[in-house]
């Protein structure tokens, strides 16, 4: 019984550093975003929008290196991509943390778990899926 | 009267299906998305619906958006309230972070293969299969739902998986026990697949597999789910944002209304009774799905 409460407590430690984590996660990235989104108004405001037909190259920030050189020119939308981008990694960077804290506890059934859930979305990262 | 009525709401799908768009500047455009997604978050937070099946209607009805941008759209929405208020709820020490962490092998590989799939299939079946997770959705949220949770620790699977726990109540901790850990996997792996498909969370899917099939008590469930749903989300955003998908230009205000609004309803929530809200808003979504399915199977979307 003191066994579970232990571990109930040593928990709870975990979930308040990954609630911090989500959070500060969600404010940077969503800060970021609304400062590319300022920007991008900015410079567009008056252009008209068209997104009635789905053009995958149309955005031309999809992947990391094109963000990379339209954050070099100051570019909105390429800001907004990197706030996006940022926000997708919130819960990555939670499951790699979830992954430590199980090692601390020395749950290696869970480390494993973690591992896997790790490697399938990087693995996807890795634009493997779209041609 | 039938006829009558068929005839008003034809004549409503058609004025929707138009495109008011076209000459449609980029300020107004993110203004009114900016709002609209403002009011989804408010609402689905209130109702638990979720911000992601209002925001594609709105996009794609509304606004004659093509749905792929949609999709695209609404998953940085769902990341972005899942992680916001999952902060809040690991707080609370409610979470079980190794039922989460354990379903989400079923829910990230199905997410993804869902996000792959989505391209490949006819924008017009997207908004059918969309109509109908709505009108499941909908009778989900007015359904009576009943915890059947207990502390029978007798499945061998829950126990090698150590997922049975505990949750804090006013009387101390309490501890219950996970049923019928494959059929919970498999289910999870369905919502996947939707929330890949469709952009979306799929709570309503979640839900049947915690609280129906696992057995997980609500408090548990819900906040575990939330969870869960951004790692789900970030897995099938990855394949979105490769494909170009995810476009700033609509992922800005989406992201920002949406997150904003579910910020501002959670902090109402607490205090506020919705079961009155719940009802009208079931019906509010039954007429979008209608709408879904219409414009979906008449080639419009």
């Amino acid at each position: 019984m003191s066994k579970e409460i232990r571990n109930f407590f040593a928990d709870k430690d975990i979930q308040i550093i990954l609630g911090t984590l989500l959070r500060v996660g969600v404010i940077t990235s969503m800060s970021v975003v609304l400062v590319g989104g300022l920007i991008y108004l900015f410079s567009n405001h008056a252009n008209a929008v068209d997104y009635v037909k789905f053009d995958s190259g149309k955005s031309g920030f999809s992947s990391i290196s094109a963000i990379f050189e339209g954050l070099k020119a100051l570019d909105g939308a390429a800001i907004i991509q990197f706030g996006t981008l940022l926000l997708i990694f919130t819960p990555i960077a939670r499951v790699v943390f979830s992954i430590f804290s199980f090692l601390i506890e020395r749950d290696y059934l869970y480390v494993l778990i973690g591992l896997i859930v790790l490697s399938i979305i990087l693995y996807s990262l890795s634009d493997k899926f779209v041609g | 009267m039938y006829a009558n009525l068929t005839m008003i709401f034809k004549f409503y799908c058609v004025r929707t299906g138009d495109s008011i768009f076209a000459a449609m500047s980029v300020l107004l455009f993110t203004v009114i998305v900016l709002v609209g997604a403002f009011l989804a978050g408010f609402v689905g937070s209130l109702t638990g619906l979720g911000g992601g099946v209002i925001i594609i209607p709105l996009l794609t009805l509304g606004l004659g958006v093509d749905i792929h941008y949609a999709i695209g759209a609404s998953i940085i929405s769902v990341i972005a309230t899942s992680s916001g208020s999952a902060a809040a709820y690991v707080k609370e020490g409610i979470t079980n972070i190794r039922i989460g962490m354990f379903l989400e092998v079923a829910t990230t590989i199905s997410a993804i293969i869902g996000a792959i799939v989505t391209v490949y299939i006819n924008p017009g079946y997207i908004a059918v299969i969309f109509g109908l997770i709505l009108l499941f959705s909908a009778a989900m949220m007015v359904r009576k739902k009943i915890d059947r949770s207990d502390n029978d620790t007798s499945g061998k699977l829950a126990v090698f998986f150590k997922l049975n726990g505990t949750y804090p109540t006013a009387h101390g901790a309490k501890d219950y026990a996970v049923h019928n850990v494959v059929g919970g996997f498999v289910m999870m792996f369905v919502a996947g697949i939707i929330s890949g498909l469709l952009g979306i969370g799929s709570g309503a899917l979640k839900v049947i597999a915690m609280d129906n099939i696992m057995r997980i008590p609500f408090k548990v469930s819900t906040t575990t789910s939330n969870f869960m749903m951004g790692v789900t989300a970030a897995a099938s955003a990855v394949v979105y944002f490769h494909r170009g998908q995810i476009d700033p230009g609509i992922a800005m205000p989406v992201a920002v209304g949406v997150l904003l609004g579910a910020t501002i309803g959670s902090k109402i929530l607490v205090r506020t009774q919705t079961d009155k809200l719940k009802v009208v808003f079931a019906i509010v979504v039954t007429f979008l799905a209608i709408q879904m399915i219409y414009n979906g199977l008449s080639g419009k979307l």
